[in-house]
């Protein structure tokens, strides 16, 4: 890749930043409607702790509900390729608590953690959203281990431990890292929405900071919040690329074909 | 070179007894076959596509259970006793040469330092040594068939089953594997039950080739192919070769005739 190409996105970023400031300057934009990224910067260093703290927050819930996605996808993974039965039992379920849009199901799930644990709400609701790519990817992954490579292990009578150990989830890797990267998104969502529905003060995340900036019409600090949640959702997925990479570079045709 | 058919009245290596597989959607893959291998032969079965040669290899090695008939040893295989060679190299793309090479020691539980051993040793062996720490989508096709033969010798089996080993490879690089196949077997006198659609390739490594007829799979000939070891590039131009070849040509052109047979196409 040219050094061109490499650059490109950040010029255009540059570029519509400069536009973005000086055309709110020369229209006079009040700021409460847009303000400029200079203002977005100054609301940013003006209370620099507890955006930071909000930040450090959502991260934290974020990150609890992604590593329990992932070990809670992976082991309900295994035991639905191990028991049919109960994969075709649970399975509806788990897509209907898939296919139910999170937003409606916060109100419900604050009521019964109660609006004083909006951080407990947070991590079940990302749970739930960041679970099901987990689940999906690693049975899809665990079920597409090489037929020829099944006969192999069955002729040298390799023992079921063996089999998942040593050929099932070497075989789902590469499908457990894509879920993962879609999922490491997801808990991020989980995480905000919770704290949009609680609408109280009980929250200290980003999400709460941003509604709390609205109410009080400081748009420059929404901007603020909002430059930091994408920011951590970049990172998220910055990360989750890289250990795929890592994973995969020496012997999958997705990583290898790159080098 | 002390092998080839030992007539004896020992019970045979190896004996398919009337084996017949009926599949659940009522597909007659196998129809009352009946042969015996001797300790230490080299047996092609030879046929066309579909005629169930992939099937008896998949019954010997247990894979499949034969749904009429029986099939006898004169000593029962222990674990590691078959090894088999499957038309794609069939490695774990994620694992090094060497570590592929070492599954079946791997799943044996066969301590690692002898494990290692076996592996370098039968990797010099098949000529993968430089390649141990490579991974399978580093190598070519031929070197990647030849992981695979050295992972299928590597817990010392008295019986290799080849399903159309070489059949994906170009003209040159199997024929340098034919060559060395028929070294590793004068070496370390084991078995081999060789499934291919080669006329050519069959009587080239084989001391006696079955010849199957389609639909439903059955034997339709079995040919003594005596021409002498060690065989090599001379042979191919050898006159007795041609003739060889034609008697097991002319016998599969027969089967493809043969009654049983719903159309005249090969094609499955």
């Amino acid at each position: 890749m040219s050094a061109l190409r490499r650059l490109a996105p950040m010029i255009l970023g540059v570029i519509v930043l400069a536009a973005w400031e000086g055309g709110v300057r020369l229209l006079a934009i009040p700021a409460f409607v847009l303000p400029p990224p200079s203002a977005v910067m100054a609301a940013l260093l003006a209370d620099p702790d507890t955006l930071g703290l909000s930040l450090w927050f959502t991260l934290a819930v974020t990150l609890q509900a992604f590593a329990l996605a992932v070990a809670g996808g992976v082991a309900l993974a295994i035991l639905f390729t191990r028991s049919p039965l109960l994969a075709s039992a649970l399975y509806p379920y788990a897509v209907i608590l898939q296919v139910t849009p999170v937003m409606a199901i916060a109100p419900l799930l604050l009521v019964w953690v109660g609006y004083e644990r909006v951080d407990l709400a947070q991590l079940i609701l990302a749970w739930i959203v960041a679970f099901f790519p987990i689940l999906g990817n690693t049975t899809l992954g665990l079920r597409s281990a090489d037929a020829g490579l099944r006969d192999l292990f069955r002729l040298y009578g390799a023992s079921k431990w063996q089999v998942l150990w040593r050929l099932e989830l070497p075989s789902a890797l590469p499908y457990l890292l894509a879920g993962m990267k879609i999922s490491g998104g997801l808990a991020l969502i989980g995480a905000v929405v919770a704290e949009f529905v609680a609408g109280s003060g009980t929250g200290s995340g980003l999400a709460w900071r941003i509604v709390d900036a609205s109410n009080r019409l400081n748009t420059p600090r929404m901007f603020a919040a909002l430059a930091l949640l994408s920011l951590l959702g970049i990172a998220i997925f910055a990360v989750l690329s890289l250990v795929q990479r890592l994973a995969l570079r020496r012997w999958h045709d997705s990583e290898a074909a790159n080098r | 070179m002390g092998q080839g058919p030992a007539p004896s009245l020992e019970p045979p290596f190896l004996e398919l007894r009337g084996v017949s597989k009926r599949y659940p959607n009522g597909t007659v893959a196998l129809s009352d076959i009946s042969m015996a291998v001797g300790e230490g032969e080299f047996l092609a079965i030879v046929g066309a596509s579909g005629c169930g040669k992939s099937t008896i290899l998949r019954h010997v090695a247990g894979l499949v259970a034969p749904s009429a008939g029986d099939i006898r040893w004169s000593r029962p295989p222990a674990a590691g006793g078959i090894g088999m060679v499957f038309q794609e190299p069939t490695l774990m793309p994620w694992a090094r040469i060497q570590d592929n090479v070492r599954l079946p020691l791997d799943l044996a539980k066969v301590p690692r330092v002898e494990a290692d051993a076996r592996v370098a040793a039968l990797l010099a062996q098949v000529g993968l040594a430089d390649f141990a720490q490579a991974y399978p989508r580093e190598l070519s096709g031929g070197m990647k068939m030849r992981a695979s033969i050295a992972r299928a010798l590597v817990t010392r089996p008295r019986l290799l089953l080849m399903d159309e080993p070489f059949a994906a490879l170009d003209e040159i690089t199997r024929q340098k594997l034919n060559d060395d196949l028929l070294a590793l077997w004068g070496e370390q006198c084991f078995t081999v039950l060789f499934v291919t659609h080669s006329v050519y390739e069959g009587v080239y490594l084989a001391n006696r080739a079955i010849v199957m007829a389609p639909r439903p799979g059955r034997i339709h000939a079995d040919i003594p192919l005596d021409l002498p070891y060690p065989r090599d590039e001379a042979l191919r131009t050898d006159a007795r070769y041609a003739a060889a070849c034609r008697q097991v040509s002319l016998a599969l052109a027969d089967a493809m005739r043969s009654p049983g047979h719903s159309s005249g196409e090969t094609a499955a």
